[in-house]
C-alpha cells in the first residue's frame, strides 16, 4: 500500500467511523431538536467518507469502490483513530469525543486545502465549511454542560479525563505520515498541535473544565491497532451487506 | 446558569428565504438558549437550503389576540369596504398592480 492511499485510508476511515457512531443517536437524542443536530453532524462526516473513500480506491486502482471499501474490509484494516471508535456513552462523553475531533479536524482541512493532491484539496476546502459548524455546535455544548450544573460539570470533566489519553494519536507522526508531508500530500500531524492546543484550552476555560495533563499511552487505531470496540462498530455497519451482498437501495 | 429547568423553553423561528424578501414563521423548537436556538433552527429548518436568515424569538416574548376577542378586533373592519382601494381605474398599461 503506498503511503498516499494508506493517508487516505485514514481520514476515510476516521469521518466513516464517527459518521457511524454518531448514527447511533438517532431517536435516542435528548432532545428531538438534537436528535436532528447529531444526525446533520453524522451525515456531513459521511458525505466526506463516501468522496475520500471513493478517492482511495481509484488510488488503489483494483476495482473497489467505497461500498467494498467501506463492507468488506475488517477491523485490522481500518486505519481510523481510535478516539473516533469509542462509544458514544452519556451525551457528556459524545460532546467531549466530538469537540477534540472537530478542533483537530478543522486545522487539518485549513491545512490540506493546499495539499499537492487536487482532490484532497477539494475535499478539505469544501469539508472546512462543515467542520467549523459542527466545531460551534460541540464548542456550545462543551461550555453549556462544562458550566452548567454541578452535575454536568462532574460528569463532562469526567468525560473529558477518559477520552484525553486518545488525543495523542492524533498529533503523533509515523512514517506514512511523513512520507505524505513530505510529498505535500498530507498535513504532518506534529504540525497541528500548537493551533489544536490553543483553540482546545480556550473553550476548555470558557467551560470551566481544566486541560488534563498528557496521556504516557498512544493508541494506533491509524495503523489498524484498535481498542475493543471498533471490531462490534463494524460487525453492525457490515452485517446487511455481509448478508445481501450487493444490497443497493 | 444558576438554576437548571427541566423543560427548555419554546422559540417561534422565522427564516428569510432569499435576501429581499421578508422573514417568514415557519415553526417553533425548544433551545436552552438563544444560541441553541439558531442552531436548532439551522438544523431544523434550512437542511434544504431555506433560507439565508434566520431570527428566533421567545415564545413568551409574542405578544397574541386573544381569539375570543376576534369579533371586537376584526369585525368592525368587516363592513368596510371603502378601505380597500377597489374604486380606481387602473389603466391598461398597469399590469402588476
Amino acid at each position: 500500500m503506498t503511503p498516499q492511499l494508506h493517508y487516505v485510508l485514514r481520514l476515510a476511515d476516521t469521518n466513516l467511523v464517527l459518521a457511524q457512531r454518531l448514527g447511533e443517536w438517532v431517536g435516542h437524542a435528548p432532545a428531538l431538536e438534537e436528535d436532528l443536530g447529531i444526525a446533520n453532524v453524522s451525515l456531513d462526516l459521511l458525505g466526506q467518507a463516501r468522496l475520500l473513500l471513493a478517492h482511495a480506491g481509484r488510488l488503489e486502482g483494483e476495482g473497489r469502490g467505497e461500498d467494498e471499501l467501506a463492507y468488506l474490509r475488517e477491523e485490522s484494516e481500518y486505519f481510523n483513530l481510535t478516539l473516533v471508535e469509542q462509544p458514544n456513552g452519556d451525551f457528556g462523553d459524545t460532546v467531549v469525543r466530538q469537540f477534540l475531533f472537530d478542533a483537530w479536524q478543522f486545522g487539518l482541512y485549513e491545512a490540506l486545502a493546499g495539499s499537492q493532491d487536487a482532490t484532497l484539496a477539494a475535499i478539505a476546502a469544501k469539508g472546512i465549511k462543515e467542520t467549523a459548524y459542527h466545531l460551534r455546535y460541540s464548542s456550545g455544548w462543551l461550555v453549556r454542560l462544562g458550566d452548567g450544573t454541578p452535575e454536568s460539570h462532574a460528569r463532562v470533566e469526567r468525560s473529558l479525563r477518559e477520552l484525553w489519553p486518545f488525543t495523542n494519536e492524533l498529533f503523533d507522526d509515523d512514517e506514512t505520515d511523513r512520507a505524505v508531508a513530505e510529498e505535500g500530500i498530507g498535513v504532518l500531524p506534529s504540525s497541528l498541535l500548537p493551533a489544536w492546543t490553543a483553540r482546545v484550552s480556550e473553550t476548555l476555560a470558557r467551560a470551566t473544565l481544566a486541560c488534563p495533563a498528557p496521556a504516557r499511552f498512544t493508541w494506533y487505531g491509524k495503523q489498524g491497532r484498535h481498542s475493543e470496540h471498533l471490531g462490534y462498530l463494524l460487525s453492525e455497519m457490515q452485517s446487511l451487506h455481509r448478508a445481501h451482498a450487493g444490497a443497493a437501495w | 446558569m444558576s438554576e437548571a429547568q427541566k423543560d427548555w423553553p419554546l422559540y417561534e423561528i422565522f427564516i428569510r428565504a432569499k435576501s429581499g424578501l421578508d422573514h417568514k414563521h415557519v415553526g417553533s423548537l425548544h433551545a436552552t438558549d438563544a444560541a441553541m436556538a439558531l442552531e436548532h433552527a439551522r438544523d431544523l429548518y434550512t437542511r434544504r437550503q431555506e433560507g439565508v436568515s434566520i431570527w428566533a424569538v421567545r415564545s413568551t416574548d409574542i405578544v397574541a389576540s386573544d381569539p375570543a376577542e376576534s369579533d371586537a378586533f376584526f369585525e368592525p373592519a368587516r363592513d368596510k369596504v371603502y378601505r380597500h382601494p377597489t374604486f380606481y381605474d387602473i389603466p391598461d398599461e398597469v399590469k402588476t398592480l
